[in-house]
């Protein structure tokens, strides 16, 4: 099937896409806040 | 000081418990005005339509009685702990336990019985057919002990924290959430006059998982609490 | 081998060795991921009944695994932590907890924008919803519990029992629902509760489950780590490490 037939996914592309979106903000977005909370740490650690 | 036995000592916690709470009348009327408040509020909220109150009434008594008892639960554990009962509870010989489900006793004595004795006569407020009340009699009797017991392990968690009170709900409504369940459909179940065994026997099982469970999760709370 | 397990449980080791699988995790997630979202949502054909608004379930299902597989992890934790007080498992008690908690979230929110195409409404009591919104309950408790607590020794053990608790209410809670729900006769049975499922939508299920698990390994290091470094950082071999 073409693009604009991937992008509509059969009339429920409201449904799907905001679904994948959100995975991957939600997953992306927390591996980025855990690495901020290394980098946080490491940098209190070495503050002594 | 002779050693007391076991079952002296749950009598002596027990009635040490009642007394305080008898001298402190807040502690028994409170829970009790709340249940009926909230009771009250619902037809006021929803208009006074007999068919929808009477249909929905088991509900809302048993989210009243929900309600009640998690507002309550902060009184099993937090004046002994204020004054430091609590660590000499903790420090004695007997196994604490034992000695949480004298308090769990006496908490449901000063809450759940009065929900339990004041009931009937709500539930024909809002119109519930008479083959239902006693089933709801019947589900209070068995519930509310679970609802103390149950709740008492959340207490336990929090009981030295300063605002305790806001995480106790999130920690014990989970865990309340069956019961709920079995007692509402039990009600409803037999004012349509269907059979009702399964949601009681359901009950009982609850409430003789947490009377053999609960004491010790919420002593190993107190203690990891306390430390 | 058994050595291995063991140096895992000491915290300087710990963060070294988690440390080092880091990007081979973070590959294999990112390999796994296109396999299973190009399965998913190029090469499944379309379902008979629902079109292609099933492509959900490849994230909704996976989630969902994760959510409940996430607690008994935790669950596990909690006995260790009780009975052999070991640190590593309150660092991954406390670090699994937000990773839980978000797949549960994702679980209910594609549940629901799965749920409007199938049976037209957002929301709907059933038994599955009903336990995975209560789940997403306990793990809030656990968390804020844990945030309540000042001395986080004491907070990880205190939490140790919520998860057990917990853990032994999951199974009364789901079948609590059930039980209420087909009283109930309301809602429509789910289409996925069929037994059988076609190879080309079963791969790319399984392809995404197993992405999430390496993407749980992924998160769980890096946060134990970073836990880690909070927690010891008055230690000899934190001071060590920064002065490298």
């Amino acid at each position: 099937m073409n693009l604009s037939e991937f992008f509509n996914m059969g009339g429920y592309a409201i449904y799907v896409w905001p679904s994948y979106v959100l995975a991957a903000i939600v997953l992306w977005n927390f591996l980025i806040w855990v690495d901020m909370l290394f980098m946080s740490g490491l940098r209190m650690s070495s503050r002594r | 000081m002779t050693r007391l036995s076991l079952s002296q000592a749950f009598i002596y916690l027990l009635r040490r418990d009642l007394t305080l709470a008898f001298r402190n009348r807040a502690e028994f009327a409170n829970p009790l005005l709340f249940f009926i408040m909230v009771v009250t509020l619902f037809p006021l909220a929803i208009g006074a339509v007999p068919e929808l109150l009477a249909r929905i009434a088991p509900g809302i008594i048993w989210v009243a009685a929900l309600l009640a008892a998690m507002l309550s639960l902060e009184s099993i554990f937090r004046s002994d702990f204020d004054d430091g009962s609590l660590d000499q509870l903790l420090m004695s010989a007997h196994p604490m336990p034992l000695l949480v489900l004298a308090k769990v006793c006496a908490h449901w004595l000063v809450t759940g019985f009065p929900l339990l004795i004041i009931s009937p006569i709500l539930a024909e407020m809002l119109g519930m057919p008479q083959q239902a009340q006693g089933v709801l009699f019947l589900t209070i009797l068995i519930g509310t002990p679970v609802l103390s017991l149950v709740g008492s392990i959340g207490v336990a968690l929090t009981v030295g924290l300063p605002k305790g009170g806001i995480i106790l709900s999130i920690l014990v409504l989970p865990l309340y959430v069956p019961v709920l369940i079995f007692a509402a459909s039990a009600i409803e179940a037999a004012a349509g006059g269907l059979d009702v065994s399964a949601q009681i026997y359901m009950l009982l099982a609850f409430l003789f998982l947490a009377l053999s469970l609960s004491p010790v999760a919420a002593a190993a709370a107190l203690k990891i609490s306390m430390s | 081998m058994f050595l291995w397990f063991h140096k895992l449980g000491s915290p300087p080791h710990f963060y070294r060795i988690a440390g080092n699988w880091l990007p081979w995790l973070g590959t294999i997630f990112l390999l796994l991921l296109v396999a299973g979202v190009y399965g998913g949502l190029v090469l499944a054909p379309p379902d008979y009944q629902q079109g292609d608004s099933y492509r959900i379930i490849f994230i909704h299902v996976p989630s969902a695994w994760m959510s409940l597989f996430i607690y008994m992890v935790m669950a596990a934790c909690g006995v260790v932590i009780l009975v052999w007080r070991m640190k590593i498992a309150e660092i991954v008690l406390i670090s699994s907890a937000p990773i839980g908690a978000s797949f549960t979230f994702l679980a209910l929110a594609t549940g629901s924008l799965w749920g409007k195409p199938m049976w037209g409404t957002w929301w709907v009591w059933d038994a599955r919803l009903t336990s995975e919104l209560i789940l997403l309950f306990l793990y809030l408790g656990v968390i804020g519990l844990h945030g309540a607590i000042e001395d986080k020794r004491v907070a990880t053990r205190a939490i140790a029992i919520l998860a057990i608790v917990g853990m032994v209410n999951i199974p009364i809670i789901h079948y609590s629902v059930e039980w209420w729900n087909s009283l109930h006769q309301g809602a429509t049975v789910t289409k996925f509760d069929k037994p059988s499922i076609h190879w080309s939508m079963l791969i790319p299920l399984l392809l995404m489950a197993l992405a999430f698990q390496v993407y749980y390994l992924l998160a769980l290091f890096q946060s134990c780590r970073a836990e880690l470094l909070q927690r010891e950082r008055n230690s000899k071999w934190v001071e060590e490490l920064i002065a490298k």
